[in-house]
């Protein structure tokens, strides 16, 4: 292949396209190829949904009612850091309903919104079982614990 | 290095290609094909290096999701370079462990085998506790975890009113061994109920002995054990299957996540013993990807668990065949549903199913397929290790065993607790969880999630256990315990569940879809001082009919914190509907706020601080609130020194 | 066969085992309301309408997904039951726009039968939040009023499990759940064929025939079983006539060959009947120019015609090409024409080629 073709393969495509060769064959395969999908593109973009319909033959119809019905497929792109902030029964009783409030106005978003500058989404879940430690938030694979109005704005500033 | 996993000589030709029967006891007691003192001295001592003893103690670090939030992890780094430097690396040993239960005070951190428990240790704290303890053989006692009830320090974990109240059994290994390895379980006795069940019994004897043991599922209904599995395998079926629930989302629980993370060969074990009973060979786990620490711990458990032949084919010489998947859930509470959850595991939206069919004859892709949560699977190992007597002894006449409960809210010692069933929750609350934070008084206690209900303190007396409670209009659901104080308003509490439970309906049956949405509507009404006279009426006969016609459990036991609430806190409801009053001073809609001339010392931080600009008043006025422009956020209150901004 | 036999609302009746207590119900006349239950479509117990009440079984089950036993004891109308139903209804209306006076399924609605039936009001919970959703006007045959839709997913398994197509499904949760095509695009821009199995499935005003939009009510129409003529399947339908005049197509669901199902031509494919260009005499060209003309004198000179050319050429200078809009009777009579009248093997059928 010239150099002139290779620039045009989307790496992405290619690294797609093989977690969904990796799947044909399973039973139960659309969750896990489109988690996985997501992780590649950041979200689920059309065409990548489309993609995955061709590959494991569903009709489109249901992929797009899969993602539709789980929080945790975006069809929209997200933000560098996803923030989820816990508005689980113990963070609701400690509080939990003031930091979220510190979180948006210090972000400017609200649920499922995404900063201009693409640095945050934000995101409202009803409990990351960290309930010891209430009130809390999850930013990207990290739980922060005993939230404050006044703790929440410095941890925010860590991630950039 | 030699680890216990591997052979002791030549003798020993144990893969998983050529397994030998005898593998876990040999590990531990072995070697048993041959006789060699040499190599039972080797065993002994290798076991030795992972039982804390005099000469080789053990620091345990809680990594759990809570205290790795809180560092935990600069701790382990910090604990092995003041080691290192102290030159104590063969007598001292740091092991990162699962969660210990007690979240409240984490970073935790126990020295086996002295027993002695540090709580909110912080990286400082490392060279003096490394100092004390393993040089001068004293204590910190700064680090020492101090009762609120008696206030004397706890000298040992044991005699911390937190442990010393609980019955470990399926926790027993949680915060005792490193759950990225599987020696440290079998040096504890892992997968010997294995090895039990599948050397001595035969599945229907297994199935018999979990029966006799009394165990009911733990994720909330409390069907038997034993008799489910029994259904399971008389279903006729070419193939069948296993599935753990993982997916654990009730807000205020998280149990099976401190058990996947602390203990996963635990769940793996019975899950193993219960697909030989079942007569199932493939597993899966469907864990909420909100877990990813649980995740992480459960694929290094199945890999080693492959590695060494205790997952796959032939398993231990019995011809017992079993593979073990991780799905990941992706983000619906409904999913814990079983019918939703095996839809889910099948790549399809995770709505609940109409039964008959029950999943016990036609489940995931339509074979015979046995649920049970993660809590109920760890349970298994025990009854088959020790016997379903031993098992039995703890609980009541109809709950047999333990039960892990999860304590949060308003409560001192939020954290894990595991107690024989039948405890009262009072002895839960006040004896384990020390009473209530800043000396409030207790209101409530929540029990069992969305699905569960509020008691009052009348009700504090009530025993733990499935039937019991459900008679009071709650239920053990999963298990989480929400302790809530005076300053907690029930309408709010029921308002805030209804909210839960209608953004997570499925959509799929009416009443779920549309009721629960109209239930919040009411109570939401309700709290912004709306409420009409009829509302309370309309909202308990609607939530009746919610609950006898939805298609599934979520449904079914949506109303329950409404009509739980209705049924001991009336008066609370009918103070906001009648007088606009809520007496927790929480609905900010039903408050308003004054400032008390005589206790302002005209500071005016309350006029500064205020979003509005609804408060004047100068250095020889005190400060007024414009109430008509208050917008009643409170921000007055919270920020004033004196106490003169009164809520009412 | 085995048989059981169970009582319904006290009386003693015997159905095969196997048997829905729906179904059970239903074969004696015991009137019970649905919405999501469709004979033809799979179970889905969603609707929650045909609640009953059983001894020895808690809540309230539904009776589509219920099997019938021995000695079961069913109630279909009590109290607690029957109020139970209203206040279902009362949730669908609450979320249903009201504008029944000019929704082209009035008088044909599931939804506003059993409101009436049941005394619903629309009071109940008036005044909470209602989907705004917009009007798919996208295509000339199907019209989708998404805001009417009560989600039985009825239309959802005609796709998938008539047509095989599953061009419609579920998407969002809860409150928020919707049925349409992927990305919830119009009919047009989605893979469907418009074969309106959806439509003809379809209990409320969410999916209509948009081409009979304003033409007739209900019980101003006159239904006429006919076959269709467009090809030799030989399905059967319901011509809608009005004033003499045929305003549109229903499923009849008793259809010997195709029960509710139909395509696309069938189903929407009626211009023709009343369109002023349709022929209706047979045309002979004279001097250049249409003339019409008779039947006899048309058959005549094809006959004509054609034995010129045999005579003249042999009769394999003839070739017959058969239709699949006729039926199967009618190609043997063609093919019979070709072999027997005309003598030539040249025959085909243009649903071979």
């Amino acid at each position: 292949m010239c150099e002139a073709c290779e620039d045009l393969i989307d790496p992405k495509e290619t690294e797609l396209d093989a977690v969904i060769a990796q799947y044909v064959r399973e039973k139960g395969a659309l969750i896990p190829v489109l988690q996985k999908a997501q992780e590649i593109y950041g979200y689920l973009p059309t065409e990548v949904l489309k993609r995955v319909g061709r590959g494991l033959r569903i009709p489109l119809s249901k992929i797009y009612g899969v993602v539709t019905f789980y929080a945790q497929f975006r069809l929209m792109p997200m933000g560098r850091n996803v923030l989820r902030v816990c508005l689980g029964t113990a963070c609701h009783v400690r509080g939990g309903a003031k930091v979220l409030e510190t979180i948006e106005q210090e972000l400017g978003v609200k649920d499922g919104g995404t900063t201009e500058d693409q640095r945050f989404t934000l995101e409202i879940v009803a409990c990351i079982g960290a309930c010891g430690l209430a009130p809390t938030m999850m930013i990207n694979d990290e739980v922060h614990g005993r939230l404050t109005a006044e703790n929440v704005t410095e941890i925010l500033s860590k991630y950039e | 290095m030699k680890t216990l996993l591997d052979p002791c000589c030549d003798r020993c030709t144990h893969t998983p290609e050529t397994p030998c029967r005898d593998y876990v006891r040999c590990l531990t007691e072995g070697p048993i094909c041959h006789d060699d003192p040499a190599c039972k001295a080797e065993k002994q001592r290798l076991l030795k290096e992972i039982k804390p003893n005099e000469e080789n103690q053990q620091i345990f670090v809680c990594t759990g999701t809570g205290c790795a939030s809180c560092g935990a992890h600069n701790i382990v780094d910090s604990l092995n370079e003041e080691i290192n430097h102290q030159g104590l690396a063969n007598t001292v040993n740091v092991v990162p462990t699962g969660c210990h239960g007690f979240c409240e005070q984490g970073p935790t951190l126990i020295i086996e085998p002295r027993q002695i428990l540090y709580t909110l240790v912080k990286p400082d704290d490392v060279a003096e506790i490394v100092q004390k303890e393993f040089v001068e053989g004293e204590r910190v006692e700064r680090l020492l975890y101090v009762d609120p009830l008696t206030n004397q320090p706890a000298t040992t974990f044991a005699n911390a009113n937190f442990f010393a109240k609980q019955t470990r059994v399926v926790l027993n290994n949680c915060g005792f061994i490193n759950p990225e390895k599987i020696e440290d379980y079998i040096a504890r006795d892992g997968y010997k109920g294995l090895t039990n069940a599948l050397q001595k019994m035969t599945p229907v004897e297994v199935i018999d002995e979990v029966k006799k043991s009394g165990l009911r599922g733990r994720g909330g209904a409390g069907f038997p054990t034993g008799l489910k599995w029994s259904f399971c395998r008389q279903a006729i079926g070419d193939k069948k299957y296993i599935i753990c629930n993982a997916d654990e989302g009730d807000p205020g629980a998280f149990m099976d996540r401190g058990v996947l993370e602390g203990d996963p060969h635990a769940v793996i074990e019975g899950m193993l013993i219960g697909a030989y009973a079942i007569g199932a060979d493939e597993g899966y786990v469907y864990c909420r990807a909100e877990y990813p620490l649980a995740i992480k711990h459960l694929e290094i458990a199945i890999r080693q668990a492959e590695e060494v032949g205790l997952l796959g084919d032939n398993i231990l010489n019995s011809g017992f065949n079993f593979h073990l998947f991780i799905r990941a859930g992706a983000g619906a509470f409904v999913c814990g549903e079983e019918t939703a959850l095996i839809a889910s595991i099948e790549g399809k939206r995770g709505m609940p199913k109409v039964r008959p069919p029950f999943p016990a004859q036609s489940g995931l892709w339509g074979k015979p397929t046995n649920n049970n949560n993660v809590e109920t699977w760890a349970n298994v190992p025990h009854i088959l290790r020790n016997g379903a007597d031993r098992y039995a002894q703890f609980g009541t006449e109809k709950s047999k065993g333990t039960k892990i409960f999860a304590l949060t809210g308003k409560v001192n010692n939020t954290g894990l607790a595991e107690v024989p069933m039948g405890m009262t929750l009072r002895d839960i609350i006040f004896d384990i969880g020390g009473g209530i934070q800043n000396g409030k008084k207790f209101k409530a206690v929540q029990i069992g999630g969305p699905s569960g209900g509020c008691l009052p303190d009348e009700m504090l007396d009530l025993q733990v256990d499935y039937d019991t409670l459900t008679k009071a209009g709650a239920m053990v659901g999963s298990g989480g315990l929400v302790i809530m104080d005076e300053t907690t308003c029930m309408v709010d509490i029921a308002r805030f569940f209804l909210n839960f439970s209608q953004s997570e309906s499925c959509g799929k049956c009416t009443p779920c879809r549309e009721g629960t949405k109209r239930m919040w509507e009411i109570l939401d009404r309700i709290t912004k001082g709306e409420g009409k006279e009829e509302d309370l009426d309309n909202l308990e006969h609607l939530a009746v009919v919610v609950k006898e016609t939805s298609l599934c459990g979520l449904g079914q036991n949506a109303p329950n914190p409404v009509l739980s609430a209705l049924k001991y806190f009336r008066p609370e409801f009918e103070a906001h509907i009648r007088d606009k009053n809520c007496p927790a001073h929480v609905c900010s809609a039903l408050m308003t706020y004054s400032i008390d001339p005589d206790k302002c010392k005209k500071c005016g931080l309350c006029a500064k601080s205020c979003p509005s600009g609804c408060i004047s008043g100068d250095k020889k006025t005190p400060y007024q609130i414009d109430v008509a422009a208050c917008i009643k956020c409170g921000t007055c209150a919270d920020v004033c020194k004196f106490g003169a901004v009164i809520r009412a | 066969m085995e048989w059981i036999t169970l009582t319904i609302d006290g009386r003693t009746v015997t159905v095969p085992k196997g048997t829905t207590v729906l179904e059970a119900c239903r074969m004696n006349e015991i009137p019970i309301p649905t919405l999501c239950h469709d004979p033809e479509l799979s179970s889905y117990g969603s609707c929650r309408l045909c609640i009953v009440e059983i001894e020895g079984m808690r809540n309230l089950p539904p009776s589509c997904v219920t099997q019938a036993t021995q000695g079961m004891v069913v109630r279909t109308q009590t109290t607690k039951v029957r109020d139970s139903r209203k206040t279902i209804l009362e949730l669908l209306v609450a979320n249903h726009p009201l504008d029944c006076m000019t929704c082209q399924k009035m008088g044909d609605c599931d939804l506003a039968k059993y409101a009436y039936e049941y005394r619903v009001t629309g009071e109940l919970f008036k005044g909470g939040e209602r989907r705004h959703l917009p009007l798919d006007d996208s295509n000339p045959f199907i019209l989708r009023d998404a805001n009417k839709c009560i989600l039985c997913g009825k239309c959802v398994r005609a796709c998938e499990e008539v047509q095989g197509r599953s061009v419609l499904d579920f998407s969002f949760r809860g409150f928020h759940a919707q049925v349409g095509p992927a990305f919830n695009l119009p009919y047009s821009e989605s893979e469907c064929v418009f074969c309106g199995s959806c439509v003809s499935v379809c209990p409320v005003g969410a999916l209509t025939e948009k081409k009979m939009v304003g033409q007739g009510r209900p019980w101003e129409v006159e239904k006429v079983q006919t076959t269709c003529p467009f090809c030799g399947t030989g399905c059967n339908f319901d011509l809608n006539v009005k004033d003499g005049k045929v305003i549109g197509v229903t499923s009849n669901p008793e259809a010997p060959v195709n029960g509710k199902a139909l395509c696309v031509k069938g189903r929407f494919g009626m211009d023709l009947i009343h369109n002023s260009e349709r022929l209706t005499t047979p045309l002979i060209k004279k001097d250049g120019e249409f003339v019409e003309a008779t039947w006899d004198e048309a058959m005549d000179l094809v006959a004509q015609k054609l034995g010129e050319v045999k005579q003249e050429h042999g009769a394999d200078a003839i070739s017959v090409l058969s239709s699949a809009r006729c039926t199967n009777e009618e190609n043997f009579l063609m093919q019979k024409l070709a072999r027997a009248v005309i003598g030539t093997n040249n025959i085909d059928h243009c649903a071979r080629t």
